[in-house]
Formats: structure tokens, C-alpha cells, sequence
């Protein structure tokens, strides 16, 4: 027995050892709080307090403060890591669900939920430098790595708008399937990936042609198709596989992002909305609204090692290094 | 040395038997498979709702219920060899083994011993095509579960020695089935954590808490996760105890003697 005990201390040292030390800051839309999970001890080390039905989080692109929709505050809170007090709101528009930080570090393209705008705002100078017109109910946000479009989509309109950032204009607009929730460029640039939540699909666009290249279906054994539905979904950056979250199928889908096929699912928590990865993209973090709960699924095997406990209704993540 | 002589004599008989007999391993298999393939699918989305330990995070049902079947294959096990036992006393070769010199605890504990190895090798075979069903446990759990099995082994061997010492023909067989296996079995966290349980009735619940099986189930799924079962421990230890006492009574010869008079 004593074997077992120090195999399985051993065990636990070879998942946990990371090169990187780090947090993943989880945002609570019931709670309204923020729970923090320590990368190395799998636990909530903090809950800050933050405006009403906190949603979209990411953080500067130094790390140095924490941008969150409060959507139910109709703000966008400005947050400082190290004390989780509020520094000061900035102009968002009405309630801002999700949001994305241009790579320049100063724009942040905000999504309107009620009043189907998208908000361009320096963050820097904190006011609002353009205001798009985009389709009913936008929320999924994503930018290209070089940094010429972003991209919204709108949940009624089922349509992915592509914005040219030097202009601040609609350049494009492509269908997708039912109530698009998420959008990601690949690695690569060369690929735009968008979630259907009703469709149960991704479809993938070529950037250059902006001209659909493949759709992507998914299935869970034993679960009605309509509970499957895809919704976040997080891309490793040597461009080998995207984690998609199936929502109340409970599962995390694994697809092999050149041959576009679901190679695995994962079993998380319930109804599982939004991810993200640590550092060295070794670990993922999945929020399950329902169970209210983070799943931690190890990259490599592809298998779900734990479950944490945080506030009500996890929606967003986001990795904060701490060292 | 003459007693090490008889022990692996013992060992050697009951193993020469359990290959010797094919069908029987296939059948062992075979029950715990059916449970885990047929029963389990039935239930894949029943569970994952609550995480108990040693779990980390939500699993599958069919994932739930292998330490259970491990239990399982060892229950039946056990009462197996005391049918055996049944056979050989009426057989006459029950009367050779007993005319041994060695006393007679160490023959009964040989006799367990061998009828815990054949548990073990089963339940490694169980894992092994499981694990190509697609459930693994960690790779050091399959050696930590070990130990596990072996108290757990001696322990439903016990019983199924008490047992056979107070079955007098074959045909009463039956009736351990259905008094014995199937309640052991049932009302046992090898199908259903005990939360679950206590949704249904606590009385429910706190049978399967008492029951020494339910521990030789976490005892096995705690030691597959390679987690350490303190409480789980002493129940089987406890009531291996009582099963091998009560049996030692049972084969004694002054007392069957007593009994055979009575009657």
C-alpha cells in the first residue's frame, strides 16, 4: 500500500510539473464573480467580486489588465490582476457579451447583443472610436493574426461579417449554419472557423476567398443530435487540433483541424461553453455552465483528468501567467 | 516445508482444475462482459451528474461500473470454490484432503489462496479486454489493484467457505444464488454510488454501507486510481476475520461431529 502511496504521489508530480506557473480566471454570469484557478494545484485561489452577468474575459495582450463584459452593468470593466479591484469601465455600448483585443493591443471590438452594433473602443484613450452595424444578436468575435480583419457574428442573422479593420467597414458577409456562437482564424491565417450552435456544425471559410471550404458535423453516441451543439472552441497553435464545446451534450469534441474530422470526444461537465488553454497549451479548461464546474482536460492523452468546482454558470476563460 | 508441500499441492489441484475446465473461464467472462457491454449502455448518460472519489471528474457509466465487476467475478468466484468443496466432500476426495497431517485451518487457507489466485487471473483477463473496449485506468493502478484483489479474494473466499460448510448437497446451490450472490451483489455500490442509493431510501443506503462486499468494490476502485481506502480496509480485513473464523469452526471435526449427532 505504501507502493501505491508514493506511486501515486508520483502520479500526481508527473500532471502537475509545468514549466510555466499560471492562472486561469473564469468568469461567473450568475455569480457575478470571477474564480481563480491555480495551474499548478488545480484549485480556486480567489473570487473577485465584478459587475452583473460577467461574460466575455481576456486579458491585455502584457497581461497587465483584465478586460470583462459586464453585460447586465452594460460595461466593460477594466480590471488589475494583482488586486482584482475595478480600475475604471469603458465605453462599451449596450450589453457587451463578447468581445476581441485587436493584436495592436489598443482596439477592442466589442458585440452588442441588443442593439446588433458592433463597438469599436481605444482602450487607451478609453472612448469609442466606431460603431459597425452588424446582424441581429452579435456575439462571437475573432481577429486574424495579422491583424486585418475581425470578425463578428450574429446569432439571428447566421451570418459571419467580416470587418476591415483599416477601415472599420463590413468588407463581407457569409452565411453559416443556425445561430452562429464562436468564431477563430486558424493558426496559419489562411482559415476562418465558425460555430453553429442549432446547425451542429463548424463551417470553415477560406480567408483569401472568404468562400466556404468544409463543414463540419458532430455527433455524440447515445445523445439526441439536437442537444449537440458546438459552441466555444480553441485552436493549438501548431495548427494540429481544435477543442470544440458541445454545449449540453456535455462533451468536448477533438478535431483534427487539417483533415477537419472528429478524431475524439471528451466527457465534461454540463452544458460546456467556453475554453482555454494554459501556456504551453498542455492543459485545457473547459467551463460547464449547468454543473458549474471547470473541466481540466490534459492536451496530450486528450482525457479529462479533473473537475473544479467554481461559481454559478461559468461562462469565459482566460490564462493569466504569473511568472 | 511439509505444509508449504501441501499448499502448493492445493494450489496446483485447484489450478490444474480451473484450465482443465475451459467453459468455466470463458463463463467467467463472459457474465462481467455482458453487465459491462449490454447492462452499461443502458446507462450512459445516468451518471455524470455528481463526482465521487476517488473519481476526479465525471465518467461514463461504463467506466463506474468495472471495479464492481471485478467484485463481481470474485463473489462468484468464491461461492464457486465452496460448490466445489460441496463436490468433493461428496466425492470422497474432500476425505483424502482432510486425512492430510497438516491441521486443518492451513489446508482451509490454501484452499483459499488457490481460489484467490484463479479470482485474480480472471479479473486481470476482465481488465485486459476492457482496456480494448476503450476503459483503462491509470497504468500503475493495475499493479497497486493487486493487493486489493488479493484481501478482497480471501475475503469473498471466506464466505464462500462458511457457506459450503454448512451445505450438505449440491442441489443447495441454487439457494446461495439466490440468498447470498445476488443480494451481496445488488445491494452493493457496484452499480450505483451510494448517494444514489440514499436518493432512493437511506434504510438502502445503509445496507450496502454495511455490506462487506461494497467495501471490497471501493476497496478495488479506490486502489485502481491508485487512492488509499483506510475505512474500505479494515470492513474487508473485519470480515474476513469473522468468515474465516466461522469456517475454521464449521470444518472442525469435534464439532461436525456434534452437529452430524444432533441431527
Amino acid at each position: 500500500m505504501l507502493k501505491s502511496a508514493l506511486a501515486s504521489l508520483l502520479l500526481t508530480g508527473a500532471t502537475l510539473s509545468h514549466a510555466f506557473a499560471g492562472e486561469i480566471w473564469v468568469s461567473n454570469e450568475k455569480d457575478d464573480t470571477i474564480s481563480v484557478i491555480d495551474e499548478a494545484t488545480l484549485e480556486v485561489v480567489r473570487t473577485i467580486e465584478v459587475g452583473e452577468r460577467p461574460r466575455g474575459i481576456t486579458f491585455a495582450n502584457d497581461h497587465s489588465v483584465l478586460f470583462l463584459c459586464a453585460s447586465d452593468s452594460d460595461s466593460v470593466q477594466v480590471i488589475d490582476p494583482e488586486t482584482g479591484k475595478v480600475l475604471h469601465d469603458l465605453p462599451s455600448g449596450e450589453d457587451p457579451e463578447q468581445f476581441i483585443l485587436h493584436p495592436d493591443g489598443k482596439r477592442l471590438y466589442i458585440a452588442n447583443e441588443d442593439d446588433a452594433i458592433t463597438t469599436v473602443v481605444d482602450v487607451e484613450s478609453r472612448s469609442v472610436i466606431a460603431q459597425i452595424d452588424v446582424g441581429i444578436e452579435p456575439e462571437g468575435m475573432a481577429v486574424s493574426q495579422d491583424g486585418k480583419y475581425v470578425i463578428t457574428t450574429s446569432e439571428t442573422t447566421n451570418m459571419a461579417h467580416w470587418i476591415d479593420t483599416a477601415s472599420e467597414q463590413i468588407v463581407a458577409n457569409t452565411l453559416v449554419d443556425q445561430r452562429p456562437r464562436h468564431a477563430e482564424f486558424t493558426p496559419d491565417g489562411k482559415e476562418l472557423w465558425v460555430s453553429a450552435e442549432i446547425g451542429g456544425t463548424i463551417t470553415v471559410f477560406d480567408v483569401e476567398s472568404k468562400a466556404e471550404i468544409a463543414k463540419i458535423p458532430f455527433e455524440i453516441q447515445g445523445v439526441h443530435r439536437d442537444r449537440v451543439q458546438p459552441v466555444g472552441f480553441e485552436m493549438t497553435t501548431d495548427g494540429k487540433f481544435v477543442f470544440v464545446a458541445l454545449g449540453p451534450s456535455n462533451h468536448v469534441a477533438v478535431v483534427d483541424m487539417k483533415t477537419k474530422k472528429v478524431i475524439d470526444n471528451v466527457l465534461v461537465g454540463r452544458r460546456v461553453w467556453h475554453m482555454a488553454f494554459n501556456a504551453d497549451e498542455s492543459l485545457l479548461f473547459t467551463t460547464n455552465g449547468l454543473s458549474g464546474d471547470v473541466t481540466v482536460i490534459d492536451a496530450a492523452t486528450q482525457k479529462p483528468i479533473k473537475t473544479i468546482k467554481v461559481g454559478r454558470f461559468p461562462w469565459g476563460a482566460a490564462y493569466r501567467p504569473t511568472n | 516445508m511439509g505444509a508449504l508441500r501441501a499448499m502448493v499441492a492445493i494450489i496446483a489441484r485447484e489450478a490444474l482444475r480451473f484450465f482443465m475446465q475451459r467453459s468455466r473461464f470463458i463463463a467467467a467472462l463472459v457474465r462481467p462482459l455482458v453487465w459491462l457491454i449490454v447492462f452499461a449502455a443502458g446507462f450512459r448518460a445516468a451518471l455524470g451528474l455528481s463526482i465521487t472519489a476517488p473519481y476526479q471528474t465525471y465518467i461514463t457509466y461504463e467506466i463506474y461500473i468495472v471495479p464492481g465487476l471485478c467484485g463481481m467475478i470474485q463473489l462468484f468466484n468464491g461461492m464457486q470454490s465452496s460448490l466445489s468443496l460441496v463436490y468433493d466432500r461428496e466425492m470422497g476426495s474432500m476425505r483424502l484432503l482432510l486425512t492430510s497431517p497438516q491441521p486443518r485451518w492451513w489446508l482451509l487457507l490454501s484452499k483459499l489462496l488457490a481460489g484467490t489466485l484463479i479470482s485474480i487471473m480472471q479479473v486481470y483477463a476482465f481488465l485486459l479486454i476492457a482496456y480494448f473496449i476503450g476503459i483503462d485506468f491509470p497504468a500503475l493502478g493495475y499493479v497497486a489493484v493487486l493487493p486489493a484483489l488479493i484481501i478482497s479474494g480471501l475475503m469473498l473466499g471466506a464466505l464462500g467457505l462458511l457457506l459450503s460448510s454448512t451445505i450438505r448437497q449440491l442441489e443447495n446451490f441454487a439457494g446461495v444464488m439466490n440468498f447470498v450472490i445476488f443480494p451481496m451483489f445488488f445491494l452493493s455500490t457496484a452499480l450505483y454510488p451510494l448517494w444514489k442509493m440514499a436518493e432512493a431510501s437511506t434504510l438502502l443506503r445503509d445496507i450496502c454501507a454495511f455490506n462487506p462486499f461494497t467495501h471490497a468494490v471501493e476497496l478495488i476502485r479506490f486502489a485502481l486510481y491508485l487512492e488509499w481506502n483506510p475505512w474500505a480496509l479494515t470492513w474487508v480485513m473485519l470480515a474476513f476475520a469473522m468468515f474465516l473464523a466461522g469456517s475454521i469452526l464449521g470444518y472442525d471435526p469435534g464439532k461436525a461431529l456434534i452437529m452430524r449427532k444432533a441431527r
